[in-house]
């Protein structure tokens, strides 16, 4: 699921000009601003949600359940998308369920970038067995699939949102950190980092100071990748049944509930996994387009 | 004239040796596993259905559609008047079958009924513990080692149980799965080659059908018994198709991979007796749905707290979210209006979430835990959503509710530990069609750590039940059950919530299939016309 | 070669032993109390535990324990499961080759069409049938693939009934397991109809689990070829009168696949995390499902060997796609 960006030779990031000649080139890609767009929508509504939702997202409206969408013979508009089998209103629930999903997101990449990131540089740095140990942590990590290792994890923490955000952003941690290490490498014996450590900077400064903001451009392009896979991860263990518990309405857990519907009401199925679908398409064309934008050698458009 | 009947004859006969070339296979789409083969250890429907209900026979069975018994591998029985000794005149000429893995050298005898009941007390047998974790459930909780005092062959087709006290429905308890016969011969063989485990993975009776093979939570086989004291059955070969998902049951019926199914989901219901390709077979269920509170912790330990919980809950809402179509009849008493002795004047809660909030924070109830389970359930369809409704109805009277979902087997082995935190939800569908089944099986005093999810004890109520069972007036068990019933409403050791109707949906080329009230799917008189 | 090959081995020793150690540390890392987790038991007496304590070595030193586990697991001893009282190894064994079977097929679908799909907009750059497949690969690659596998029965098997609903081959067909590839023991077992049954029931299957890697190889091979006819000899060819498709097709394409193969063998993972999933819903008897339903009925000792089982498949296939790497591009030899 997870591709990672070209790690060796890691290509140097450009020292683009500014903000503007960023924007130029990811916005040669139509696919990304698509992307953008549909995210900064996601984002607003996300923000918005208990203002525009029409009803709160567990009120349980007995005896209506299983609505079917208000265009259909039985609808209620007031319920748009119809009523789940608790008779909670689906639209309202998939409103909220975008705070879930991009909180989701945000936090695994969040958690995975800061792990990985401190990771990276203690090993990247200052090599020798420090080096050693944590790479081949990171490569223990990689052995395991993502989807059974964060399984077992949640396992032994137990289930819930909480417990499946841990366990996703330790799966992805590797990635970051692997990529951090590369760049911190190939970063350290360049003049301006030399001139630096000669005119007095200490470890620490050197590491986040200096050679970090210089691996930023894979970093960023890497973050896109992994905010996807969190929310697909996160969705993947709702369905299981291990992920966010009812009554959250994650989109994955929603769709859990509602596989006994697909015959008698098949919006209840089909509605969440759209969602899903469009969240993490939009991210993935950003994506595309950021790693077009930053990095011209890997160019595909 | 002659020769046209001749020729029909003829044709006739044609017809008969021509259709008979093709084996007659039914593919019955089970709900779950079985956890193994052997009726005594295991207590599941599902587990039944595959292994007591084909491979195996009892002294006396269930007749088809009803719960009236019939002779089954006792001939005749004689009952003394005491109502202590019963003498059954064991079915001459009955054959164990043969399998590949196991070939019997003598027929069905008196040594064979005492082994599969004995094994099931004797500590000192070997058979006692031959599986990890084992536990007779239903012998223990029939109370059969306090009512058995002695078995006794008197010969080799002559058996004599003595009981300790008289026991009305023990009978009944004859044709209960848990009393299937198995082979002493096959126990024997399997003990001298150190493979005691296969007695309960590859089974050996005397029933309709021969086990064949299973394939782990994917297929089990068997095939007709041809040496069936009854008679060959109809079918040639018999499958399970293990497929949890009731939707998925569903759609395989429809699509022609399944010939059987039962526990549709409700959502399913109109759709499938509009569809004209299947047969639906549908009766008032002898069950109940149900919720224990656990009595014996404190602050449900107040009768007065239990009916505040009851009253807090849109009962009617939750059975109409959770059964739709499928007919559901909300409970006010523990057994079903169709059972005998049902007290008509017995009402159960209203709904009346103001008096409940009152109540419940005068006792200062502000949390408790709720169990559900992931499986689907006749009496409960939906363990999980039910767990949601209820969860959000007590949130509106103050108490949060924290829900703790398992795994059908594990639930049911946490459900029943004395020290089990909160309302645990479960179920009960009758075995014997006697009160005494629901009543003293669920709520008696020593059912309690067994199948007793309220650990609740009640003198009156046991002095009730206890009456009841020795006693074989039937006007005199009835009074004592409707006196069971009021106490029983008045202590509301457990939420009731619903009996529910139930379904077997079958393609319509089966013929012959009878809906059994006690749940079981039987297929030993059935037939598919090609 | 053989050195290569020893210095592959090497490295990846450290991470044997780190996985047997992560499944060794899982037991005793759920909450609760590990023996009784072992046992699966329910009222435990305290002379049973005392009994359990002894049979599962907890009464040794933490080292001792680790090493009777590791030769437990030389000696093929995997445990045996709480459920079925079954040696793990052998229900692993039975239900290893479905999963085998299915990702084959998922991961030969993804080759079959995914290379040609990306040579073709890769050809075609920048045409509206380039946008439209790696726009049809990004939302194949954006989907969750339990929701695609649910529409995917509702429409096929539900509403068209072209396919069959779950399972591997049709009840009837009792076919005794001897390879565990169905596609091959139906044909072995020379029964009518039992071949097209397996093959009916591996089409959705497979193209869900096959979805994301399809994308992923279409994808990886477009953009390799791309960079690849941007590449100074392939114009020089082109320059020198070569004929297009004689020019892709012996220069440009055996290079471009060299990243490709690598992505392929990255799929690996995918695929087995993808087969957890896709199992699921078409409840297809392999491993996948085999550890789901291990953790709902917390069959705790399958999940621990499942877990070793599954990590160490991953590492042999990884080992292998990597020996086949290097055969196909001998630069990496000398590394």
């Amino acid at each position: 699921m997870t591709a990672t960006t070209e790690i060796a030779p890691v290509v140097s990031a450009r020292r683009f000009a500014g903000l503007r000649e960023f924007w130029h080139y990811f916005s040669q890609s139509r696919g990304a601003v698509l992307g953008l767009i549909i995210f900064v929508l996601l984002i607003l509504i996300a923000l918005a949600a208990p203002l525009i939702a029409p009803h709160a997202p567990n009120e349980q409206f007995k005896p209506l359940f299983l609505l079917p969408p208000a265009w259909s013979p039985g609808g209620d508009p007031r319920f748009l998308l119809g009523t789940d089998p608790v008779g909670r209103d689906i639209l309202s629930r998939l409103i909220f369920g975008s705070q879930f999903s991009l909180l989701i997101g945000v936090i695994v990449v969040t958690l995975s970038v800061l792990g990985g990131i401190t990771l990276g540089l203690l090993a990247g740095y200052f090599r020798g067995w420090v080096d050693v140990v944590i790479m081949r942590i990171m490569d223990l990590i990689l052995a395991f699939p993502p989807l059974l290792l964060a399984l077992v994890l949640v396992t032994i923490l137990g289930p819930g949102l909480i417990n499946a955000m841990l366990a996703i952003a330790l799966t992805l941690q590797p990635y970051f950190a692997r990529l951090v290490r590369a760049a911190v490498m190939s970063e350290k014996n360049r003049e301006y980092v030399t001139s630096a450590r000669l005119a007095g900077a200490g470890h620490l400064r050197l590491m986040v100071l200096t050679i970090l903001p210089n691996t930023l451009a894979p970093l960023i392009v890497q973050a896109t990748l992994c905010f996807s896979d969190a929310i697909l991860a996160a969705a993947a263990l709702g369905f299981l049944g291990l992920g966010a518990q009812p009554p959250t309405p994650e989109w994955g857990t929603m769709l859990a509930n509602a596989r006994e519907f697909i015959q008698r009401a098949p919006w209840v199925v089909t509605f969440p996994g759209l969602c899903i679908l469009v969240t993490v398409l939009a991210i993935n064309l950003i994506g595309d387009g950021l790693r077009d934008a930053l990095d011209p050698k890997l160019k595909r458009s | 004239m002659k020769f046209a009947k001749t020729l029909l004859t003829a044709a006739a006969l044609a017809v008969v040796l021509g259709g008979s070339a093709y084996a007659k296979t039914l593919v019955y789409c089970s709900e779950a596993s079985p956890a193994n083969f052997d009726p005594g250890t295991t207590t599941g429907g599902n587990d039944y259905d595959a292994g007591a209900r084909t491979v195996y026979n009892r002294l006396v069975e269930f007749k088809h559609g009803s719960t009236e018994v019939e002779p089954g591998l006792a001939e005749s029985w004689d009952i003394s008047a005491d109502g202590l000794t019963y003498t059954f005149h064991l079915r001459k000429g009955v054959k164990f079958g043969t399998t590949d893995f196991f070939t019997p050298t003598r027929d069905f005898n008196a040594d064979d009924v005492i082994f599969s009941f004995m094994r099931q007390q004797d500590d000192k047998s070997p058979w006692f513990t031959y599986l990890p974790n084992l536990s007779y459930d239903y012998y223990v909780g029939m109370d059969m080692p306090k009512y058995t005092k002695e078995w006794k062959k008197v010969d080799d087709y002559t058996v004599q149980l003595t009981l300790t006290e008289p026991n009305a429905p023990m009978l009944a308890n004859m044709a209960m799965d848990f009393a299937s016969i198995l082979s002493k011969e096959y126990a024997d063989k399997l003990q001298a080659a150190n493979t005691m485990p296969d007695l309960a993975a590859k089974p050996v009776g005397t029933g309709p059908f021969v086990f064949v093979d299973y394939q782990l939570d994917t297929t089990i086989r068997y095939k007709a018994n041809p040496d069936y004291w009854a008679g060959k059955v109809k079918l040639d070969d018999l499958i399970f198709q293990i497929t949890p998902d009731a939707t998925t049951r569903l759609q395989k019926v429809q699509s022609g991979e399944c010939d059987v199914m039962a526990y549709p989901n409700p959502a399913d219901i109109p759709a499938i007796k509009a569809d004209t390709n299947l047969t639906t077979y549908s009766m008032a269920g002898l069950n109940v749905g149900y919720m224990s509170y656990n009595t014996t912790q404190p602050p449900f330990d107040k009768p007065e707290v239990r009916h505040a919980l009851n009253m807090a809950i849109d009962r009617d809402a939750l059975i109409k979210s959770l059964f739709q179509d499928a007919g559901a009849v909300a409970a006010d008493n523990l057994i079903p209006p169709t059972m005998w002795s049902w007290n008509k004047d017995v009402k159960f809660d209203k709904y009346d979430p103001e008096a409940a909030k009152k109540i419940l924070a005068d006792n200062g109830v502000t949390k408790i835990d709720l169990w559900a389970s992931d499986r689907s359930r006749p009496y409960n369809p939906n363990f999980a959503r039910a767990a949601e409704l209820i969860q959000a109805d007590w949130a509106k009277v103050g108490v949060t509710a924290n829900i703790t979902t398992e795994e059908w087997t594990k639930y049911r082995a946490d459900g029943k530990k004395a020290d089990r935190p909160g309302a645990f939800q479960i179920g009960w569908s009758g075995d014997n069609g006697d009160p005494d089944n629901f009543f003293a099986t669920l709520f008696s005093c020593s059912a309690v750590g067994v199948s007793n999810y309220s650990s609740w004890c009640n003198k009156d109520f046991e002095a009730d039940i206890q009456k009841a069972k020795t006693n074989s007036d039937m006007a005199a068990r009835t009074k004592a059950y409707e006196d069971a019933q009021v106490i029983f409403n008045k202590e509301a050791p457990a939420f009731l919530l619903a009996h529910s109707q139930v379904y077997v949906v079958t393609d319509k080329k089966v013929t012959g299939y009878t809906q059994d009230p006690l749940a079981m799917h039987r297929f030993d008189n059935v037939d598919v016309t090609e | 070669m053989l050195r290569f090959f020893l210095n592959k081995i090497a490295l990846i020793v450290p991470t044997l032993i780190g996985i047997t150690i992560c499944a060794f540390g899982f037991v005793r890392l759920l909450p609760g109390d590990p023996i009784l987790a072992l046992a699966g038991e329910h009222g435990v007496t305290p002379e049973r535990y005392e009994q359990l304590k002894i049979q599962f070595g907890f009464d040794r030193p933490i080292w001792e324990q680790y090493l009777k586990y590791i030769g437990d697991i030389l000696h093929g001893d995997f445990g045996t499961s709480i459920e079925t009282h079954r040696p793990v190894i052998q229900e692993f064994l039975t239900l290893f080759p479905a999963t085998v079977e299915l990702s084959l097929c998922a991961i030969i679908f993804a080759i079959v069409l995914g290379i040609p799909a990306g040579i073709f907009a890769a050809t075609r750059r920048g045409t509206v049938i380039d946008q439209g497949l790696m726009g049809t690969a990004l939302i194949g690659y954006s989907m969750p693939i339990f929701w695609w596998g649910l529409l995917l029965i509702i429409l096929f098997s539900g509403y068209l009934h072209w396919t069959p609903i779950s399972g591997r081959i049709d009840v009837r067909y009792f076919i005794r397991p001897t390879t565990g590839l169905l596609l091959i023991d139906s044909l072995l077992s020379g029964q009518k109809g039992a071949f097209q049954s397996v093959v009916s029931h591996l089409i959705l299957p497979t193209i869900v689990l096959g979805t994301i890697p399809l994308a992923v190889i279409a994808r990886q091979t477009r953009s390799a070829m791309l960079e690849v006819m941007g590449e100074d000899y392939v114009r020089t060819a082109r320059a020198k009168g070569l004929k297009a498709r004689r020019v892709i097709g012996l220069h440009a394409l055996r290079n471009a696949l060299i990243p490709v193969v690598t992505t392929i063998g990255l799929q690996v993972g995918v695929l087995l995390a993808g087969a957890i999933l896709t199992e699921t819903i078409f409840a297809w008897p392999g491993i996948g499902k085999w550890l789901v339903d291990a953790i709902f009925k917390r069959d705790y000792v399958v999940v621990q060997s499942s877990l070793l089982l599954v990590a160490l498949v991953v590492m042999g296939v990884n080992l292998i796609v990597d020996l086949l790497y290097a055969v196909i591009n001998p630069r990496i030899r000398v590394q």
